[in-house]
């Protein structure tokens, strides 16, 4: 089973609707020890970077020691900003830190927010985008990007170039929304489904 | 390069779908979902379900309809048309729409946006906004002193109105779609009343003076007829975004011919809609 982890940052229904149409089994734990009998974690999101200070320190640490147990965990939207160290959308909440850098917002030179399908150009080869090629576009809506690095699998463009996947070793993370971007995505998430499969609970 | 969007609008009354029916046999059954998947197929960006349903006893049916489109369809979906209070928005939203379009209860209550926008996020909340050209300008009184200037000189002024274009609002458009967008909304969809049902083009110059006025996406919608009115409201227009409904009656193909069109005149549009299937269910070669 995945942990849907809810923690008030936007609607699930969508979320839930993908995961059920690529067969992956979940469930939303009530607190944070639930995590320790799952096989893979998801943390999705939407909204101001803020909303991630609802996951408290008992969130943070589970989370953490999931990670440390070798099981996958992606983060949608401002679930991917939230492994980083943090946003300067709301620079006095720490991020969970597990990958290097900050979050901040796209240069203005056009619209921001960022809202619609763009284009996703691999950086490198991952195991979360197999299958996927160069130039798939998918759906993205927000105002905060992470940055570039060695994290980064699959960068996009738009006002600055931005990290639109990131994967390290068994942490994986997308801005854009998988549940909205058609087949691309709905791969997407069954690829993570089927690396679920392969982890062992506690 | 981000895509500009083709947006297809089907109005639901009941359940069932009445107009925007692009396909004669899936018309007949009325299925919201079946032509959702057809449109999907075609390429289509995003989905609007605009409910048109006359009595609140029978709004249960909008719930079943974006319960079973959302089931299968997993491209941005929004619904219009009788959201009037946070309960309407919170139940369409749990039933799998992505996106809430407000129109006249933004205008009663400005305030339901900010709600939204807080509990559900910007992206979740689009604000409607239904605009007529002012047949001329309002006389001005004469003033006192002398005034500076406007900034920006404009040729036309637009009325917004609501209760479906029949009760015009003291309200200014581009005011109102630069209020709607400090007060929290992600997007604004803006209708041209003097072009709605004529096929005579997108008002491409209000849609650009909204456009400019605004950091958040428009959606143009009203006055689609043909593949050249997209072109238009894309360059001139400054939309980021499209919706027509009858348009794609012309043909069985005509939002993939319309992407086709307008990428090969250079608007970025999204064409892999069909190609990026994964292989072992898709064997066909990318086109």
């Amino acid at each position: 089973m995945i942990a849907l982890v809810d923690y008030g940052a936007g609607n699930l229904t969508s979320v839930r609707k993908a995961l059920n149409a690529v067969d992956a089994k979940f469930f939303s734990p009530a607190s944070p020890a639930e995590l320790a009998g799952a096989r893979g974690v998801i943390v999705p999101g939407v909204g101001h970077f803020a909303a991630t200070q609802k996951l408290d320190e008992d969130w943070r640490a589970a989370i953490l020691s999931t990670i440390e147990a070798g099981k996958p965990l992606l983060g949608i939207c401002l679930g991917l900003q939230y492994l980083f160290e943090g946003s300067t959308e709301a620079p006095s909440v720490p991020g969970l830190g597990i990958l290097k850098g900050r979050c901040t917002l796209l240069p203005p030179t056009q619209k921001v927010p960022h809202v619609g399908w763009n284009d996703l150009r691999i950086v490198r080869t991952s195991r979360l985008l197999a299958g996927i090629p160069g130039g798939s576009s998918v759906y993205f809506t927000h105002s905060y990007a992470a940055p570039v690095t060695d994290a980064c699998v699959a960068a996009t463009d738009y006002t600055a170039p931005f990290a639109a996947v990131v994967e390290s070793g068994n942490v994986f993370g997308v801005q854009f929304h998988p549940e909205k971007s058609g087949e691309v995505g709905l791969n997407l998430l069954r690829s993570f489904a089927s690396f679920t499969s392969l982890a062992s609970p506690c | 390069m981000l895509a500009k969007r083709l947006i297809a609008c089907l109005d639901v009354r009941d359940g069932s779908v009445v107009k925007g029916v692009q396909f004669e046999d899936l018309a007949r059954a009325g299925d919201p979902a079946a032509l959702a998947r057809r449109y999907n197929v075609e390429g289509i960006d995003e989905l609007v379900i605009l409910d048109v349903t006359a009595t609140i006893e029978k709004r249960r049916a909008l719930d079943a309809t974006l319960r079973a489109v959302s089931a299968e369809l997993f491209i941005p979906l929004a619904v219009g048309g009788g959201i009037r209070s946070e309960d309407d928005a919170a139940a369409a939203i749990d039933a799998g729409a992505d996106k809430v379009a407000l129109n006249s209860a933004a205008l009663d209550d400005p305030s339901l946006v900010t709600r939204l926008a807080s509990r559900y996020g910007s992206q979740a909340v689009i604000v409607a906004i239904d605009a007529k050209r002012d047949s001329e300008r309002p006389a001005e009184p004469a003033p006192i002193a002398p005034r500076p200037a406007p900034l920006a000189p404009r040729s036309a002024r637009y009325s917004v109105f609501s209760r479906s274009g029949s009760t015009r609002t003291p309200r200014e458009a581009i005011e109102w779609a630069r209020e709607a967008a400090d007060r929290g909304a992600g997007e604004i969809l803006l209708t041209s009343i003097d072009r709605d049902g004529t096929r005579s083009g997108f008002d491409c110059e209000l849609t650009a003076a909204v456009s400019s006025a605004v950091p958040i996406p428009v959606i143009a919608s009203g006055g689609a007829g043909t593949f050249e009115h997209f072109f238009d409201v894309f360059t001139a227009g400054r939309a980021d975004a499209a919706l027509a409904a009858s348009v794609f009656h012309f043909s069985e193909h005509a939002i993939s011919e319309l992407k086709g069109y307008l990428h090969a005149r250079g608007i970025p549009v999204r064409l892999d809609a069909r190609t990026s299937q994964s292989p072992a269910s898709n064997p066909e070669p990318p086109c």
